[in-house]
């Protein structure tokens, strides 16, 4: 639980809620304007190591959780942000976290969410000449070739 | 500067899966590596939004052909996780005899495919040759020699007859001298020494800006295992070493596998033991998913794969979100194949093992400057087989 108290003590008034599913599991809900702030913390002062981030559509809102691992406590801890679902968009991590920079292009493609300040936004995965569809977002319609 | 891209892919027998590399070459040396995936995009997470939480077990063991069990094993964990429930002991035995017997498989199926780019065909052919009774054990116990389908949410879907036991004990009793020959003539060998000491370090700064996992950073002296970092399964109840080198090249990754592979039979040879002494049930009922989110994760051969669910209480994931060891590892390409030869990239990328089965070569030279072809796969063939031709006619061979 010393990880929960660092962070409080570090970030008194901006966490918005922390929530422990279990005593591994640590999802703590922030700003999207405080992200880089608590991405070097987590990243740099608590040593953890950078797992991935997951973006979910979630038709009200969109979110981001940043997954991060305490390895040998075995303690990961998820940073989650909303973002607004018309305009998705929140600064990018790989100034911090080098290995961030191809899940940021993945999300980007398959959500639609853009990354201020990432040093190479561009799709990850399908070709530029393909229309833009995002094919995780909850409403994206299924097209059947004729 | 005049640079050369030497494009490596999308089909090139070091990757399963098809992947393209554009490698930037001054000379001989290479300056930047660029990385472009997505040939082989099938949306899982996607599709697994729309099956029911049991069918995505079989879904995603479909992700990778060789690890094709570690993804089932850190999705069940994960969900165990969102429903914070713990499974049957017979079942945690069962779960690291699989997942040590693929590592194994896993490992050697590496270890002949690096002698094979290395122009050691022998070690190809005893690490292949040594990897098939491996495979028996596993059609003993599943009926497959790949795509077990033996995890399940709350256990395991098929037990270990214990009748059984006996005869897995006896190959692996077997497969442990010669497995102890192979290493010792891999890692004794001045030549394969030489090739791979020092090529394609990657230092504890790399491993940590990249996230890199598994024998990557175990190579490089990170000591990290999901196995003992998070006691899943059994990995907390038998006793086993985590094998770590410091030296971040290919030569320690090599170490790291081969020495995990005798790591891994000594769980393995634990699990049968205890199994032998346990009775019960091997899977828990689990009727209904609540709502809420698990993480789970599982070290596969390759590194720690990582699952995230959340349930919104329907009988489907609202979001599966999955992440492969190699996505976190490839990227390290950046920083161990800059500053070295050509003809030791391919020794590199086979280091950090990105998946490889396919048998075709398509390699092709362009002139970075004038975009002119140089080369192409074809031209390459034919100018090793007028090689062969001309050294055949300087020995005096009559039939060239």
């Amino acid at each position: 639980m010393d990880t929960v108290k660092r962070l409080q003590e570090r970030f008194d008034g901006k966490i918005r809620n922390i929530s422990l599913h279990s005593d591994k599991r640590i999802y703590v809900d922030i700003d999207k304007d405080d992200l880089i702030e608590f991405v070097k913390f987590v990243f740099i002062d608590l040593d953890a190591r950078f797992i991935t981030a997951s973006g979910i559509d979630l038709l009200d809102n969109m979110e981001i959780l940043y997954h991060f691992s305490m390895d040998r406590s075995d303690v990961v801890v998820s940073l989650r942000t909303l973002l607004d679902r018309e305009n998705p968009e929140i600064e990018s991590i790989v100034p911090v976290v080098k290995g961030a920079s191809n899940i940021e292009r993945e999300m980007y493609e398959l959500l639609g969410i853009k990354f201020k300040n990432h040093p190479d936004l561009k799709r990850f995965l399908t070709d530029d000449s393909l229309d833009v569809v995002y094919p995780l977002r909850k409403d994206a319609k299924r097209q059947v070739k004729q | 500067m005049k640079k050369v891209v030497v494009p490596l892919g999308p089909y090139h027998p070091l990757f399963e899966e098809p992947e393209y590399f554009e490698l930037y070459c001054d000379g001989e040396l290479v300056v930047d590596v660029e990385w472009k995936a997505g040939y082989n995009h099938r949306g899982i997470e996607k599709i697994s939004e729309s099956k029911h939480w049991d069918q995505v077990t079989f879904l995603i063991e479909r992700i990778c052909g060789i690890c094709s069990t570690s993804h089932p094993i850190a999705y069940c964990n994960a969900v165990e996780d969102l429903l914070k429930m713990d499974i049957p002991e017979r079942a945690k035995y069962i779960r690291s005899i699989i997942g040590e017997l693929e590592r194994i498989h896993s490992h050697l199926l590496w270890a002949g495919l690096a002698g094979h780019f290395l122009g050691y065909n022998t070690v190809f052919m005893w690490a292949w040759k040594y990897r098939e009774p491996i495979l028996d054990i596993m059609e003993m116990i599943t009926g497959n020699r790949n795509h077990y389908a033996m995890m399940k949410i709350g256990g395991v879907r098929r037990d270990i007859e214990n009748e059984d036991i006996p005869i897995m004990k006896k190959i692996l009793d077997e497969l442990k001298p010669k497995l102890e020959m192979l290493t010792n003539a891999v890692l004794d060998d001045p030549v394969l020494a030489a090739r791979l000491k020092g090529v394609g370090v990657l230092t504890k700064q790399n491993i940590k800006d990249y996230g890199a996992l598994g024998p990557i950073a175990r190579a490089s002296g990170v000591d990290i295992d999901v196995r003992r970092d998070s006691p899943h399964a059994a990995y907390d109840l038998v006793e086993w070493d985590v094998v770590l080198c410091q030296e971040g090249d290919v030569f320690s990754k090599a170490v790291v596998r081969l020495g995990e592979c005798f790591e891994s039979i000594k769980i393995i040879e634990q699990c049968l033991d205890r199994l032998t002494k346990i009775k019960g049930e091997i899977s828990f009922e689990v009727r209904e998913i609540p709502p809420g989110e698990g993480i789970g994760h599982y070290e596969a051969p390759r590194g720690e794969c990582f699952h995230y669910v959340r349930s919104d209480g329907t009988s489907r994931p609202f979001r599966h979100k999955i992440r492969a060891p190699s996505y976190a590892n490839i990227p390290t390409f950046k920083a161990s194949c800059v500053g070295q030869t050509i003809s030791d990239v391919t020794i590199i990328l086979a280091g950090v093992d990105p998946c490889y089965c396919c048998t075709e070569r398509a390699i092709t030279v362009y002139d970075a400057s004038t975009k002119k072809k140089l080369f192409n796969g074809k031209d390459l063939i034919l100018l090793s087989q007028e090689k062969t031709k001309k050294i055949k006619k300087q020995l005096g061979f009559k039939d060239v």
